[in-house]
């Protein structure tokens, strides 16, 4: 199954599927998104343990929050332009400074949401959930990653943020390679520069770290799957190993990923600097994904040019 | 009927919990005031004859949970724990201070008894649906409370959370409204008007009925109405008064998020002791 195109949010439904299984404990629960949301699934096999409560992502929350406290484990799914955006102050209050054991599934990510528009494009999740104590941060990059993820979600105790997308892509990792929260993994060796990236967005950043290495630039590149917490390690390494850091993420370039990796760089004394690659402080608009990734220049040739510039000015 | 020595050991604990309410919010210096002595008989005959709780074993699994959504009101949620014996009394007069377990708002966690995190408003009614579902998906038998302020219901989430309940009959949960008929800007009627509330619950699929707050027989009637209400919940809608049992705080506003200084302090715990005296002598 991994060798095929598929998404993230495939994978979680695959991979809530496969926990439901082993785990009575787990409940589901959906804003009126099941099928979007691959939560379809669950609910057509476990109707008893699902709970669909309607176009309420507020309630929702809260509800998932009560079901902790019953001793569930419960999965909330929505867009991830709802939930965070409508459901943040009862995210922040009813489950994160209580600490609950709740599981927030939010799918259509990104400038990947595609034709929607900028209103269904959430690029501001990952800055929202990630500033939150308590909070663990998950985007994985493919769907073996996702499925993954979701048995990792279930195995930490505490309130954890799953950002999955429609994006479609080839496997990136393979289905051996270990998942753990906080830990990175590296996708592609280079001692050159490194790129830190995360979710569907990292086939892009191969496809321009081969086009690299055709003139000459061996990039290395991460595989940042866990956001919060942030495998600290492997940047300092980075920035110490290769001429410089870019991030790149299909978020906002504020808040997310890349300043997670920019926190970390400027507590480490050194001249490298990270440039950071994401939505520049403007919303989106509807269009394909791959044409909105060039025209907001996080497709494969506008990293290859940017890196390039860029290298062009340290050398 | 309420046996009248029965009656008499309620009014002795909501006087307790007045004057305890009063002198920790004192102490404190910031909180509030008039609707944690409205709903102090509430709370009494809550946690002193309807609830099935060890106050000496908080996390006791058979345990009823209270959820108090206007987590504002909390000096009053702690006057009653430590009266119940949840904790000792001398901590009440660290309410607010720098690291209290008597946090200004409920959370979940820092204190026993506390069952969750509340604060900003509209919140506590979802988790407490939450609870409820889960218990009801075990085929356990507690029994759910929620208590909520009336301006709390302006807000939207409580009526996405009220759908749900109707939706799946949660026949374990109550949810008491303090009806004071006040907020921190006036009256509800003239900063969001409420009414008609009842009605609106019903339209919502709730059962309601409606009380006086004050009168420990009315509370703890309509209270085991709910509990043998087998359709689904039950909203009682509490008529209080703000302030109540403290002559200058009563049906003030201005009492919602103020406390009283050292002589207002003296002149209440006077009061309260002198109509306890008055309606026992009855």
């Amino acid at each position: 199954m991994s060798d095929q195109k598929q998404s993230t949010r495939d994978g979680f439904g695959v991979g809530l599927l496969e926990l439901a299984a082993s785990n009575p404990k787990v409940v589901g629960l959906c804003a009126d998104l099941t099928e979007s949301t691959r939560m379809q699934g669950f609910a057509d096999k476990y109707p008893e343990r699902f709970i669909q409560v309607g176009v309420a992502e507020q309630n929702m929350v809260g509800v998932a929050a009560g079901l902790a406290l019953a001793g569930k484990i419960p999965f909330a799914a929505s867009y991830a332009a709802f939930q965070p955006a409508n459901s943040w102050g009862v995210i922040r209050t009813s489950v994160t400074y209580s600490n609950l054991n709740v599981k927030l599934v939010s799918s259509h990510a990104g400038l990947a949401t595609g034709p929607d528009g900028a209103t269904h494009q959430s690029l501001e999740d990952v800055s929202l959930m990630r500033v939150l104590p308590k909070m663990t941060v998950i985007v994985p990059a493919d769907f073996e990653e996702a499925r993954k993820a979701v048995h990792a979600a279930a195995a930490h105790k505490g309130p954890v943020y799953l950002q999955v997308s429609r994006s479609i892509t080839d496997p990136i990792t393979k289905v051996d390679s270990p998942f753990q929260i906080g830990k990175s993994s590296r996708l592609l060796e280079g001692d050159d520069i490194t790129f830190i990236s995360s979710g569907p967005i990292i086939a892009n950043v191969l496809a321009a770290a081969s086009k690299l290495v055709e003139i000459g630039i061996r990039a290395r590149v991460i595989n940042m799957a866990t956001i919060k917490p942030l495998d600290v390690a492997v940047i300092r390494e980075a920035l110490f190993q290769t001429k410089m850091i870019i991030t790149v993420e299909d978020q906002q370039r504020i808040g997310g990923l890349g300043s997670a990796v920019c926190e970390v760089a400027a507590c480490i004394a050194t001249e490298k600097t990270v440039h950071r690659v994401g939505v520049d402080d403007t919303f989106g608009e509807s269009g394909s994904p791959d044409d909105l990734f060039k025209k907001y220049h996080l497709d494969a040739e506008s990293i290859f040019t940017k890196t390039h510039e860029l290298l062009a000015k340290v050398s | 009927m309420l046996a009248p020595h029965a009656t008499h050991h309620l009014q002795n604990i909501a006087a307790s919990i007045r004057k305890d309410t009063i002198l920790m919010l004192q102490k404190a210096g910031s909180g509030h005031t008039a609707g944690a002595l409205g709903m102090t008989d509430v709370f009494s005959a809550l946690y002193f004859v309807l609830l099935n709780h060890r106050p000496d074993e908080p996390n006791w699994p058979g345990r009823d949970y209270v959820f108090l959504s206007s987590g504002h009101i909390n000096p009053v949620l702690y006057a009653t724990l430590s009266e119940a014996g949840y904790f000792d009394k001398q901590e009440l007069s660290t309410l607010r201070q720098i690291n209290s377990r008597l946090q200004g708002h409920p959370h979940l966690g820092s204190l026993p008894g506390i069952e969750s995190t509340s604060g900003p408003l509209g919140q506590g009614l979802s988790q407490a649906a939450g609870l409820a579902l889960g218990l009801k998906m075990d085929g356990e038998p507690n029994r759910v409370y929620c208590l909520m302020s009336d301006a709390e219901q302006q807000e939207g989430q409580v009526w996405e959370a009220y759908m749900l309940i109707a939706k799946y009959r949660l026949n374990n949960l109550t949810i008491f409204i303090d009806r004071n008929n006040i907020q921190i800007g006036g009256k509800t009627e003239d900063v969001m008007p409420l009414e008609s509330l009842s009605a609106k619950l019903k339209n919502f699929g709730l059962r309601v009925s409606e009380i006086d707050g004050h009168n420990f027989e009315e509370i703890i009637d309509a209270a085991r109405e709910a509990q043998s209400f087998k359709e689904g919940a039950t909203v009682i809608i509490c008529n209080t008064t703000s302030g109540k049992g403290v002559s200058f705080m009563e049906n003030k506003f201005e009492w919602h998020g103020k406390v009283p200084d050292e002589s207002q302090t003296r002149k209440a715990i006077e009061e309260i002791d002198i109509k306890l005296r008055e309606i026992q002598s009855e």
